[in-house]
């Protein structure tokens, strides 16, 4: 019986582990890039016109004449305690501008993820059952469309069509001015907050902005996320259960979305993770071409105005948020394949 | 053996494979019934065997032509079925085993599902009936604590269980025939005698017909009443499994000049001599029944 409460337990702590050396990486990583980036830290903050002594008392002050190993030290104690530094383009804490900006990805990044699942998986279930044949051929052009197509263009093209000429949807940015400041920020996701508050108005509104940009980055995770069903079902169907499923008389539906389908969640998990966490990196485009007040925009802004501590909190907090969905993905693995239960 | 109305018939079976060198013909011109009885089929790799198992179940392998002059199952004209009425016949009145079950069983189902479904698709039953049902056709199949194998995943369980498992599955419809293809060649050599006495013991209680198919001579004469000899797609030989001895068949004496024999020290084991002849078409197979005792 204990066996059955302290495995878990054991496996938890592992995973931890890794997640903590994981990050650990990660932070090497983000204090390597803002050590050798060809960005002058003191000079982002001073400007190019100070005197020299201010330049040698803020390289001080920003503990650049210690030795390097000291420096990696001061970093991680400073993350521990959740201090980013400041940005130097908002002049607020990065950590404030992140929890600001963050929502406003997540919400579109979310919505994209669901559009991109809950029609990528039948378009690929279909085109793998009709191989060959048209449903098959209009999934792949789809789906070759949405690989190669740049989000960019996509976006401006939608916004032309879609926003100026039909006015189905609301134009970039998240809210119409009128609608500012109606809604208290809770979760900081505006459709979410909005209902919560009971303004359908605003929630209209804010719905109306959301749904290009994230119809637009879902059509490219369905593309994805299409593509990868398709050649997993396909796999799944020459398997031998699939003939004794037929010698058992099962209808093809339930051969194909149960067994077949079954299978083939096992491996859409780890597709599913890393989709979401590109659409968070991939906002950086869309969220520039729809003025989307979120991560990828500030982090587009930080980045041309040689803000490193916003250009590293950003980078720190994507870099997380990969491990988190790895670790999520592990965990929601044992939870669809049986397989991986029991560490045999 | 075979007693009252066959409950199989096949008459000039043939299944062909197009290709662009020419067709392949996997099946040529098969004929034989089958009854309330044990028939084997015996042959090596890409004799057609197991091709014929499954166009009989009409899952040959896409693109087959599977062409005959008489496909019956009891009443029921196989040829003209469409594919839904074919689902109907599949798992209710004819079912297939395969040969290792650990690719033929669902990995990511539980093991006691697999069967229920079965129950549910072709008796319309509820949940809670199918679940009966499956816990006592696992009963059935000597499976010791039905309850705990239920939920179990295929991984869990041995070869032997798993196939035990799968005979469940395919019988707890209660199809009249059951093709076994290869049953028992994945599994241990242990395993292999219980597996199938308990197939033994369900085709007989239940008066079913059984098709062994099996590149296995020994077991397959051992075990079946009745053996067909297959050889490039066409069968070469039928006789009775007792008087498998007096076979006159060039491919089938070859066969059993080959079997080990225990207390018989031989040096080399004879090799078999393939004549191109037995290539051609042959018009009927040669016959050999069991000679009456005393004569």
């Amino acid at each position: 019986m204990a066996r059955r409460v302290v495995a878990p337990l054991r496996r938890l702590g592992g995973l931890l582990f890794s997640v903590a050396l994981t990050f650990l990486g990660l932070t090497c990583v983000t204090f390597a890039i803002g050590r050798f980036m060809p960005i002058d830290p003191v000079i982002a903050i001073v400007g190019d016109k100070a005197s020299q002594e201010t330049y040698d008392r803020v390289y001080r002050e920003l503990g650049l004449n210690q030795p390097v190993v000291v420096q990696y030290g001061n970093y991680l104690g400073k993350i521990a305690q959740g201090d980013f530094g400041n940005s130097v383009m908002t002049a607020r804490p990065v950590v404030e501008d992140l929890v600001r900006v963050f929502p406003a990805t997540i919400e579109l990044a979310f919505l994209a993820l669901v559009i991109g699942v809950v029609l990528g998986i039948p378009f690929g279930v279909i085109a793998a059952t009709n191989r060959g044949r048209w449903p098959d051929q209009i999934v792949r052009f789809l789906s070759l469309v949405g690989y190669s197509m740049p989000v960019f263009w996509l976006g401006l093209v939608g916004l032309l069509l879609f926003y100026a000429k039909l006015g189905w949807v609301q134009g970039p940015g998240r809210l119409d001015v009128v609608y500012d400041d109606i809604v208290t920020p809770v979760t900081g996701m505006l459709t979410v907050d909005s209902l919560l508050a009971g303004e359908h108005e605003v929630f209209a509104n804010a719905l109306g902005h959301l749904v290009l940009p994230a119809s637009i980055l879902g059509f490219l995770s369905l593309a994805y996320i299409a593509r990868m069903t398709r050649s997993f079902m396909l796999a799944q169907l020459e398997q031998e259960y699939i003939l004794a499923a037929l010698a058992k008389g099962l209808s093809p539906w339930r051969i194909i979305w149960v067994h077949a389908l079954g299978n083939v969640w096992v491996q859409l998990v780890t597709v599913i993770a890393l989709t979401f966490g590109s659409l968070l990196e991939g906002a950086v485009l869309t969220e520039t071409v729809f003025a989307w007040p979120g991560l990828g925009l500030y982090m587009k802004n930080s980045l041309f105005a040689a803000d490193l501590n916003a250009v590293l909190g950003g980078t720190l907090l994507i870099g997380s948020i990969y491990i988190v969905l790895n670790m999520l993905s592990d965990l929601v693995y044992t939870m669809v394949d049986p397989r991986a239960r029991e560490p045999n | 053996m075979a007693m009252g109305a066959p409950l199989l018939r096949v008459r000039n079976l043939s299944v062909t494979y197009p290709s662009d060198d020419g067709d392949f013909r996997a099946v040529r011109n098969v004929s034989f019934t089958v009854g309330r009885e044990r028939l084997g089929i015996v042959g090596e790799s890409g004799s057609g065997k197991s091709t014929t198992g499954r166009a009989i179940m009409g899952l040959a392998r896409p693109p087959a032509r599977v062409k005959a002059d008489e496909l019956m199952l009891g009443e029921v004209d196989l040829r003209a079925q469409s594919e839904r009425q074919l689902r109907r016949l599949r798992g209710k009145r004819m079912a297939m085993v395969l040969q290792d079950p650990k690719y033929s069983l669902d990995p990511v189902m539980q093991v006691g599902e697999q069967i229920a479904e079965t129950h549910r698709t072709h008796l319309g039953s509820s949940k809670a009936e199918a679940r009966v049902a499956a816990l006592e056709m696992l009963n059935a199949v000597h499976i010791r604590d039905p309850e705990r194998v239920y939920a179990m995943y295929p991984h869990q369980v041995s070869g032997g269980m798993g196939q035990r498992i799968m005979i469940a599955a395919m019988l707890i419809a209660g199809p009249e025939l059951l093709i076994a293809d290869e049953p028992t060649s994945a599994l241990d050599v242990t395993v292999q005698t219980q597996v199938l006495s308990i197939m033994d013991e369900l085709v007989r209680e239940r008066g079913m017909g059984l098709i062994l198919i099996s590149h296995n001579l020994h077991l397959v004469s051992s075990f079946c009443d009745r053996v067909l000899v297959m050889y490039a797609g066409q069968v070469v030989e039928i006789c009775d499994a007792g008087s498998l001895a007096d076979a006159q068949h060039p491919y089938t004496r070859g066969l059993l000049a080959a079997l080990p024999q225990l207390g018989l020290k031989r040096d080399e084991l004879p090799q078999l001599q393939r004549d191109p002849a037995w290539m051609d078409d042959i018009a009927t197979p040669l016959e050999t029944h069991s000679r009456k005792v005393g004569a």
